[in-house]
């Protein structure tokens, strides 16, 4: 008896499982692909022509060598913070403070850029270590927070990204003395340039775009995320926190060590991007710099369901929105603000995926699918 | 109680009722009768679809073939709200119940008795004290349901269902929760329930309630009815063949113990629970090489938090712990866990597996970090496949794969994968709480099978359970826990089955109890 309800259990989950495999890929897509009919609808209600935008948008991102570039430079960031986020999402944290783990990267990189004379094989790791151990130092405290109090990190990272980014803000705007701020510009909005030995090396196409050398760092750190969570039994105990801390616990696994660890790991992407930012793009640093951009890597976390390989084509969606939005505009002129709607609909469909699910009479989701990404919610 | 039930008019009548999930048929063909003023006991194992069936009945599902009559008329249910109008109530196991809420506020939630925009609360009160004397259902209605024990909370689910008119019950699994004394109060009332008109299904997989209680007894396995019979024609062996479909041993075979070493020693050990309240109050427990200590007694009497403050799981108050000669008092997890110290934790799927995780991962759960699973930091898939593999063949986990999710097992299969994985560690103490709750005979017999196979081997085993029979079929020595004291230890036998259930409700016996320090 028990071998026939084991049996017809076992049919079922056959079902399930080649179902739970594509799942993950397929939800995003329908879930992109319904933003997108539903912005056509709004752009047609403001009296555009929807497909002149979207062919816009489409030649915008992708139509020329440089707009291909611009897309591809555009999502570095975007994949390596998203990389950061999903990293928490999986060891159960909702790492709502990329944004001052940016600002944190930033500002160390701008220090040691700007200050520190060598020659660029030293210059540029020391750089790029030095934002990421910003970053992790501003994570830290919530990670340590949340740890040692209990205090929810999506509170801490919302209220730590206020400071950073005020911090940021006196650091560079300070006159008497100057600390970062550069007292060559004018307008006082930025900081001191970084040395060229700082400088990321790259292949310049078109008359600006710079495809540096952050964006393969990018791809590595990628796979070694990857590898870091599947491979590895940090990895291993950063999951098995985020799906089921009492699990984590009986296994022996120190929760508030993996949970600082894990916050710390995030921290540290979020502030390579940000050193990536400084010494790729622009070479110094500005108050308004990343513009939310630590929010939207919360954004492409959550569309690539915290799959480090699906970051690389969620961050490319997202810088490809951003880069196309200018051409749409031209195109069907319309104001730039159409695309943050656009992105906060696929946003609204993949959170709300049932809506998908039922829109396009997929199954419905097995219990428990949801955990790495709701659980930093529950505290 | 009768064996004229089947003179009486039939009040609900399933006829061929069929229900498909995807992959599984839950119910095939199932019919069955209920006589007014009887009591249907639905035995079956867990998965054999007799929580389907009421879940089809109570209008929670719905069927894709068969049809259901109440009291002679061919009714379609699908929602509670239409069965609770045809008279049916449902107590289910788990209690559907508000705790910060009155007795009175949760029996009339839903259905709430107003006087212009105000409640009535008088008048719902006065209605329940009706129905409490009439039942013999003693309950304050002013009471908080928070107050409330276990067996006072099933009361108010039962007349929150006479409160709504039901003169059909379906109690779930309704003594899993209760004392030997409350089972023995239940029974009482639903005789008192069906002297007065009343037809109960009763659900359970309790053998012997089943024999005392029932007039009628239909017998479920995978979905289909397998036989019917009476208390009076059934034995214990017999129901448990039809449940399994195979001849059961109901008792566990074994020699007598050899204990040898004491491995865990526990002094005055003090323990808060969640709600900081001293759950575990000065608890001092030796348990030796190669004997079975069993600790009785009712659920949430501070088995869950000693558990947990010998496994490191929780920091105790005050007292110590001494497992092998070492003094483990609020040592990590993980360092117990290095000393020998297994543990089949009361909520497997809360604390014993990652259900997400492949079997593979579940399978190496405490012992991830050490070779062969990990070279420094990395992890050995292959290890551990294999160690997997080994340990699905040789426990009996019936699995398509390892890589499939620890969730698309049952119940007693996720169990024996933790068994299997705690067994198969180097041994010298192991922790088994509520080891086969909710789980199917089969894998009851195997898994009380290796625990005594353990302690053959030299393993000191502290057992926790809720079960009485299991306590007194595995253990040598018994332990009764009552209020997070320890308030008699015996060897097996020297106490009754109704000595111990007093014992476990917080009575005295008269004669004086043997206590061990």
């Amino acid at each position: 008896m028990a071998q026939v309800a084991t049996d017809t259990a076992i049919h079922a989950s056959a079902i399930r499982q080649f179902w739970d495999r594509w799942s993950g890929i397929v939800v995003p897509i329908l879930a992109v692909f319904s933003a997108l009919v539903v912005g056509a609808f709004i752009i047609g209600i403001t009296g555009a022509d929807w497909y002149a935008a979207y062919v816009g948008l489409w030649e915008g991102a992708f139509g020329s060598p440089r707009a291909l570039a611009d897309t591809v430079v555009r999502s570095t960031p975007f994949i390596i913070c998203g990389l950061g986020v999903a990293l928490a999402f999986k060891a159960g944290l909702f790492n709502i403070g990329a944004e001052g783990q940016l600002y944190a990267g930033a500002v160390a990189s701008v220090v040691i850029g700007a200050t520190l004379q060598m020659p660029p094989i030293f210059h540029i790791p020391t750089t790029l270590i030095a934002g990421a151990l910003g970053g992790t130092a501003w994570a830290a405290i919530a990670g340590f927070l949340k740890a040692r109090t209990g205090a929810h990190e999506v509170i801490n990272t919302i209220m730590l990204n206020y400071i950073a980014l005020r911090i940021t803000d006196w650091l560079i705007r300070s006159k008497t003395p100057y600390i970062l701020g550069d007292p060559a510009d004018t307008t006082g909005a930025r900081s001191r340039l970084i040395a060229e030995t700082a400088r990321l090396p790259g292949i310049q196409v078109g008359s600006s775009t710079i495809l540096h050398l952050g964006i393969p760092l990018a791809i590595v750190l990628v796979f070694v995320v990857a590898w870091l969570l599947y491979r590895t039994t940090i990895g291993f105990e950063m999951r098995t926190a985020g799906t089921n801390p009492n699990a984590a616990r009986y296994a022996g696994i120190s929760v508030p060590r993996t949970i600082i660890l894990a916050m710390a790991c995030a921290g540290a992407l979020a502030g390579v991007a940000g050193a990536i930012e400084v010494a790729g793009v622009r070479g110094s640093l500005s108050a308004d710099f990343f513009s939310g951009l630590g929010f939207d890597a919360i954004a492409v976390a959550l569309l690539a369901r915290a799959n480090p390989i699906g970051i690389i084509f969620s961050g490319l969606l997202w810088g490809s929105l951003l880069t196309g939005a200018r051409l749409m505009q031209v195109r069907a002129s319309l104001s730039i603000d159409v695309i943050k709607i656009v992105q906060a609909l696929i946003i609204m469909f993949v959170a709300a995926d049932q809506i998908v699910r039922f829109i396009y009479r997929l199954p419905k989701r097995k219990p428990g699918e949801e955990t790495q990404l709701s659980k930093g919610w529950g505290g | 109680m009768t064996q004229n039930g089947q003179e009486r008019p039939v009040v609900l009548e399933a006829r061929g009722i069929t229900k498909r999930f995807p992959g599984v048929v839950a119910n095939d063909n199932v019919s069955l009768k209920l006589h007014k003023g009887e009591v249907l006991a639905l035995l079956g194992e867990n998965g054999a679809g007799k929580s389907t069936l009421m879940n089809i009945l109570y209008g929670l599902y719905h069927q894709d073939q068969g049809e259901i009559y109440v009291k002679g008329e061919l009714i379609r249910i699908s929602n509670p709200h239409e069965s609770i109008a045809r008279g049916i109530g449902m107590v289910h196991q788990h209690f559907q119940l508000v705790p910060v809420m009155t007795v009175t506020e949760n029996i009339i939630l839903g259905n709430e008795v107003t006087n212009g925009p105000f409640l009535d609360r008088k008048q719902a009160a006065e209605r329940i004290r009706t129905i409490s004397e009439r039942y013999g259902l003693a309950v304050d209605p002013n009471a908080l349901v928070a107050d409330l024990d276990v067996g006072m909370q099933q009361r108010v689910e039962i007349i929150k269902a006479l409160y709504r008119n039901a003169d059909i019950l379906i109690l779930d699994e309704p003594t899993a929760v209760l004392t030997p004394q409350e089972a023995d109060e239940l029974v009482r009332v639903m005789r008192t329930l069906t002297a007065q008109g009343t037809s109960i299904i009763f659900i359970t997989h309790k053998l012997r309630e089943v024999l005392e209680v029932a007039d009628r007894i239909i017998v479920l396995r995978g979905g289909k009815v397998v036989g019917e019979t009476t208390p009076a024609e059934a034995t214990e062996a017999s129901l448990a063949a039809m449940m399994v479909g195979r001849e059961v041993i109901l008792k566990v075979e074994k020699q007598p113990a050899r204990p040898g070493a004491p491995v865990l020693e526990v002094r005055g050990l003090q323990v808060r629970d969640d709600r900081r309240l001293l759950a575990v109050k000065g608890v001092d427990l030796e348990v030796r090489a190669g004997e079975i200590l069993g600790i009785a007694g009712v659920q949430g009497n501070g088995q869950t938090e000693l558990v947990a403050a010998l496994t490191g799981l929780r920091a105790s108050e005050a007292g110590t712990v001494r497992i092998a000669g070492v003094d483990v008092t609020n040592a990590t997890p993980r360092r117990i866990s290095e000393l020998g110290v297994a543990h089949i934790p009361e909520d497997r799927q809360r604390d014993g597996l990652v259900t997400s995780y492949p079997l593979t991962d579940n399978s190496v759960l405490e012992l991830y970090y050490l070779p062969p699973f990990a070279r420094g930091v990395v992890r050995n898939e292959q290890a551990i496949n294999e160690h997997c593999t080994r340990l699905v063949a040789e426990f009996d986990v019936r699995t398509p794969s390892i890589h499939v999710p620890a969730s698309s097992l049952s119940g007693g299969n996720q169990q024996k994968l933790i068994v299997a994985r705690e067994f198969t560690r180097s041994l010298k103490l192991l922790i088994a709480s509520q080891p086969t709750r909710g789980i199917d005979v089969g894998s009851i017999e195997f898994i009380h099978n290796q625990i005594v196979k353990k302690r053959d081997e030299g393993v000191a085993v502290l057992l926790v359970s809720a079960e009485l029979d299991e306590i007194l079929s595995l253990a040598d020595r018994i332990a009764v826990m009552y209020h997070g004291q320890i308030v008699a230890t015996v060897k097996n036998g020297e106490l009754s089955r109704e000595e111990l259930g007093l014992l476990m409700a917080g009575a005295t016996l008269d004669r004086s109890v043997p206590v061990e320090a």
